[in-house]
């Protein structure tokens, strides 16, 4: 009989499976970040003015301030200073269709799982490939052209359409919000922009597929959705890496605008490389996710991460609006030598607004997991109402579960609750689905998949096929 | 060009105890002092940044102008309190308002007294206190008396012991000194008391140290009244052996800002704990109810229930931290904080906290934030219950659960007392 | 079927059974009937391999193979199928595809392919008749909010699907009314068929008026003192447990 440590031995010498590298030709800046690099950066995107002194007011931030250490996380600090800032493959010329992408790419596609074609075709996803920084190809451009949607790379709506981004970009995540988030402003290279006009309701799921592909290069992303009034938007974001034995560098910043009456999805499935099971390499992920609501508006944010050696995120919502809401639901699974501190943040501003924090935390190995969440109901805020249940599931003797919910509020209409509860996968569930046949792989997964159903019934139902195909990797081997 | 060098609030507040005398200390006790003084040199008070201190400001506490003020008695009634007890004045023993009656076999007299004539004091006095938490290594270096009980094994202490705080004058600092040991199999129930009398702003720092031994008992009631302009810090550090029971129940009725830090370090297997608190608040109150729990062994079992209603501009912090070790299989650890307010200009900020590295646990948390139920209270009006005793009806429902948990009667009784009267009727 | 020798088992170093001696053919129902901390759960437990109880000494066959050497799966997947006392609780699996997942992990062992979801959507309809069992159930987490009956309903609704050749009913009319009672004893009654067999364990005569036995053991203190027909369960209804005590000599 597989003891309980040979199933975790396994679980945690899981390989990962998308770790290949590409070889395209790029571009690079010379490591190190000064001035002159984020002019270099700039003037290679053919930059407006605005938005240099944009990126240098950044950076004169930045250049301030100390990098956070108040997370449950310990890792070496990364040498900014040995960073390539800027990383593009070398445009060949312009695409009119897929035929035309560099073919090696589509290979990369292909070993992912993912055919670019084949999902247009079956599913209807328009999708928004992002290869290093810079978008490559972006289908279906046509089609929500003619509804009035600008779903482009960053880069493309700074040229396009300056107004929108000159109007939005740093009004959720200014740039003085915190460490990464200061940094991204000032070097960020490339991401997606979406912007969908009043009344619409997009009639796909609109997705990118980051990779992180150049050594030494950090990754950078900037997202800005805008949702105007009455609109409605469902966003995926997936993600896998390659990979590599240094550490990389993420630190995306994400901002979502719902104008009234709108409403944004979006959702997440992170897999980047989590390093090796000696804790080796691994990319550190630092992200700023946060999005506002005005009024009756809504903001959900769904996420299933099993990847990165450091995860440091708390995707959020600034409720500003009257009767807006924001919903969080996360699976987080940590193996290994992974390293965990993610949460959210819900500010309630706007009076009877709500917010829902569904937190699913899965240790194994020898990972820690931590859960860190922000429930802030202001004076004015009132009648709102906040729901957050944290729980955590513990695969193992030498890892580590935390919960640590900070919970301010400042009115006495408002309503707040906060559960949270830690255990393990019961001995009396797992035999009881042996006692009806399974072996221990089927009912961890079984289990895991229930315990985590909350969060997974959120996701769109393509993506939630490859969410769960994920947790079981993750886990995989557990069990064999 | 002339460079004015201005002291430090550290240095500036270290000034209040210049003038103490501690010569009745003998050697050990004297060292003891020295030692904190060369600790608190790499100390600093709390800032807006200290994660520990987050929701509390000290500023207008460590700007105040305090001064130690011994007085032999004070005109506060004693009657009706209990036979077996140990007073102090702004932190300095009263010997006429003191009664000790105890049996053999139990040790209870001011610290001031314990230092000369009890040896084993030696063996456990200041072997507690958080050498890193500035408030606690000042206490240590500048303590004024305080009480010593010391229960030897087996033996049970029936009647409850009173050990009282009486601050009487203005601005008035104190730093009284505590020390609680029982020893094996020991039982005893210790009421744990500061109030103001005639006071105002007054600065106490009270730190006591407590020992529970293998399988012995200990409950503790800490009841906080204090005036309203008084501040107060007050650690319990506590250590549980193998077997043994700790209960303590807080209660703060009263104070401008109460800091109350509580560690609980459980050492042995099978130990159970239980922590509660009430919290009553009015006006610009502030008070901030910090709990540690260390689980380091085995099946141990923690339970902790803070309770607060707070009404007019004032400020609850909750902070409770579980944490459980590698080793600390089967624990069982339970925390909960429910909060009721009042009006639309308080605040509260609840951070109950676990970090847990062992798999085969139960532990949970929860927090709740809500108001008063505004239909129960016109049903009982409707009823024709009047809006006074419908408030304070309502208000004992919210706070059952802790006063249930209260093992010494007269306590019971007091703090229901407390909140028939406490609500005004509009 | 199977066969059960001389076996010992502990728990914590407790002996509980000392010495259990059974036999079971195709096609019979064998009622064990005992007081409280005889012994009859354990023996349950240590048939379908709960890694908690020891055992010392003895052994079971089940058609010819060592039934303790196997994994709690493996016996499942031999037609070993124990319907539990107390059914546990998975959020968030849903009892169709808890069940799924059994089958399809059996008929992989047997090398056979996976069930087809109209094959075995027509037998949940099917077989959730049998046990009155509300369609709705089918799609909830397994046993999650369930009522005591629901919980043992599920168990033998359960057991139709996975087609055991022995069934062992862990008490399964405790906490049970006449009602439920019924429809369990129906189920368990509609599937019996030649080749299989069941073990039901019993504290009281009640349910043997439905699910009527071939032979009644009577467990005291880890041991077989009696057996006889489905009279002696009546015996035992009407004149308690003391006069097996008297009778065999055991002490109390």
């Amino acid at each position: 009989m597989a003891s309980e440590e040979e199933l975790l031995e396994e679980i945690t010498s899981s390989e990962y499976k998308y770790g290949f590298v590409t070889d395209i030709e790029s571009d690079k800046a010379p490591k190190g970040l000064n001035e002159d690099i984020i002019r270099f950066i700039s003037a290679k995107k053919n930059e407006p003015e605005w938005m240099l002194d944009y990126r240098l007011k950044a950076y004169r931030i930045w250049k301030k301030m100390i990098e956070p250490e108040w997370a449950h996380l310990k890792y070496p600090k990364p040498d900014f200073q040995d960073i390539h800032y800027y990383s593009a493959p070398k445009p060949k010329k312009q695409l009119d269709s897929l035929d035309e992408v560099d073919p090696e790419m589509l290979a990369t596609f292909e070993k992912l799982g993912i055919s670019l074609d084949e999902q247009k075709r079956l599913t209807g996803v328009a999708v928004d490939f992002v290869m290093d920084s810079v978008s490559v190809a972006t289908s279906f451009k046509e089609k929500l052209g003619e509804l009035g949607i600008i779903f482009c790379s960053f880069s493309e709506a700074v040229q396009e359409h300056p107004e929108l981004v000159k109007q939005y970009l740093g009004t959720v995540v200014p740039t003085s919000d915190n460490f990464y988030a200061a940094l991204n402003s000032a070097v960020f290279t490339d991401g997606s922009f979406c912007y969908i006009p009043k009344g619409v309701r997009c009639p796909m799921e609109l997705s990118t597929y980051f990779r992180i592909n150049e050594a030494n290069t950090g990754q950078f992303e900037r997202t800005l959705v805008i949702a105007d009034e009455g609109s409605y938007v469902s966003y995926l974001e997936g993600c896998t890496a390659p990979m590599r034995d240094e550490n990389q560098l993420h630190a995306a910043v994400v901002e979502l605008v719902a104008l009234n009456n709108a409403e944004i999805k979006y959702s997440t499935i992170q897999n980047w490389y989590p390093g090796s099971k000696e804790g080796k390499g691994g990319i550190y992920n630092f992200v700023t996710k946060r999005g506002l609501c005005l009024e009756n508006s809504k903001i959900s944010w769904t996420q299933v991460e099993t990847g990165s050696a450091v995860t440091w995120k708390y995707p959020g919502c600034v409720l500003k609006g009257d009767n807006s809401v924001g919903e969080f639901y996360s699976v987080a699974v940590t193996a290994n030598h992974q390293q965990a501190d993610t949460g959210s943040k819900m500010l309630h501003i706007g009076k009877n607004t709500k917010s829902t924090i569904i937190s699913k935390g899965i240790s194994a190995g020898q990972s820690n997991n931590s859960y860190r969440g922000l429930v802030k109901i202001n004076k004015n805020a009132t009648n709102s109402r906040n729901f957050t249940q944290c729980d955590s599931l513990l695969m193992g003797n030498n890892c580590g579960a935390h919960t640590f919910p900070y919970i301010e509020i400042s009115n006495k209409s408002s309503k707040v609750e906060h559960e949270a509860t830690t255990s393990k996968i019961g001995e009396d569930q797992i035999f009881y689905c042996k006692q009806r046949g399974m072996d221990e792989e089927t009912a961890i997964n079984l289990i895991v998949n229930g315990y985590c159903k909350e969060v997974l019934n959120q996701l769109p139902m393509e993506f939630a096929v490859e969410a769960q195909k994920l947790l079981e990797i993750s886990l995989e081997g557990s069990v064999g | 060009m002339e460079q004015v060098i201005k002291p430090s609030i550290k240095e500036d507040f270290l000034r209040h105890f210049d003038f103490l005398d501690f010569s009745f200390d003998q050697e050990f006790y004297k060292n003891q002092r020295k030692e904190a003084k060369a600790l608190i040199q790499n100390l600093d008070f709390p800032t807006s940044k200290t994660e520990y201190w987050k929701y509390t400001r000290l500023n207008k506490v460590l700007k105040g102008k305090y001064s130690f003020k011994e007085l032999e008695s004070t005109p506060y009634d004693l009657q009706g309190l209990a036979q077996n007890r140990l007073v102090f004045v702004n932190g300095y023993f009263s010997e006429s308002l003191s009664k000790v009656n105890v049996g053999e076999g139990v040790y209870f007299a001011p610290l001031s007294q314990a230092k000369q004539e009890n040896k084993e004091l030696q063996n456990s006095f200041g072997k507690l206190y958080k050498q890193d938490e500035i408030f606690a290594v000042m206490n240590q270096a500048y303590h004024q008396d305080g009480a010593v009980l010391m229960v030897k094994k087996g033996k049970v202490v029936e009647e409850e012991l009173l050990i009282l705080n009486i601050i009487d004058g203005e601005n008035i600092i104190s730093q009284p000194r505590n020390l609680i040991h029982l020893s094996e199999n020991a039982q005893a129930k210790v009421i744990l008391k500061t109030i103001g009398y005639n006071s105002s702003a007054s600065f106490t720092n009270m730190l006591t140290e407590v020992f529970v031994d293998t399988s012995a008992n200990l409950e503790i009631a800490k009841i906080q009244e204090e005036s309203k302009t008084a501040y107060q810090i007050a650690t319990e550090q506590v250590k549980q052996e193998a077997n043994s029971f700790f209960k303590i129940n807080t209660f703060t009725f009263n104070g401008a800002l109460v800091r109350n830090n509580l560690n609980i370090d459980l050492l042995g297997q099978h130990t159970e704990s239980w922590l509660s608190g009430l919290y009553l608040l009015k006006e610009k109150q502030h008070v901030d109810n910090h709990t540690y729990v260390l689980h380091r062994e085995p099946n141990c079992e923690s339970n902790e229930l803070y309770k607060g209603i707070l009404d007019d501009q004032s400020t609850g912090v909750f902070n409770g931290k579980v944490f459980v070790h590698r080793e600390a299989q089967k624990t069982n650890a339970y925390q909960s904080n429910a909060n009721m307010l009042m009006t639309d200009d308080v605040t509260i900020n609840s951070k109950p906290e676990l970090e847990i590295y062992a798999d085969d646990v139960k532990c949970s948390h929860g927090s709740t934030t809500g108001q008063l139920d505004e239909e129960a209270l016109f049903y009982l009006r409707s009823r024709g219950i009047g809006y006074k005793t419908a408030m304070a009806t309502l208000l004992k429902a919210f706070s059952a659960d802790v006063i249930d948990q209260i093992g010494i009667e007269s306590v019971q009784l007091e703090v229901e007392e407390f909140i028939n009267k406490s609500f005004k009727g509009v | 079927m199977i066969e059960i020798k001389n076996l010992h088992a502990s728990i914590d170093g407790t002996p509980i059974l000392n010495g259990i001696n059974l036999k079971v053919n195709a096609g019979e129902v064998h009622a064990i009937m005992g007081p409280n901390g005889s012994g009859k759960s354990t023996l349950s437990s240590v048939l379908a391999g709960r890694d908690e109880y020891e055992v010392t000494a003895g052994e079971v066959s089940f058609f010819g193979e060592d039934l303790l050497d196997m994994e709690p799966e493996d016996r499942a997947a031999a037609g070993l199928f124990l319907a539990f006392q107390y059914p546990v609780e998975i959020p968030g699996v849903s009892n169709v595809n808890f069940l799924k997942s059994a089958i399809n992990e059996i008929r992989k062992k047997k090398g056979l392919d996976a069930i087809s979801a109209k094959e075995f959507l027509q037998m949940v309809k099917e077989k959730s008749k049998l046990v009155e069992l509300d369609g709705k159930l089918a799609n909830r987490s397994v046993n999650e909010g369930f009522s005591g009956g629901e919980k043992k309903r599920n168990e033998i609704f359960q057991m139709a699907m996975l087609e055991p050749k022995l069934s062992i009913l862990d008490e399964t009319d405790s906490g049970l009314d006449i009602d439920a009672l019924r429809i369990v004893a129906n189920g368990v009654n509609e599937l019996k068929t030649e080749e299989n067999a069941s073990i039901v364990i019993t504290h009281y005569q009640r349910l043997l008026d439905y699910i009527v036995p071939d032979f009644v053991h009577v467990l005291y203190k880890g041991k077989i003192v009696k057996t006889g027909g489905k009279e002696l369960a009546l015996e035992l209804e009407e004149k308690g447990y003391d006069w097996i005590k008297e009778e065999t000599g055991v002490s109390a």
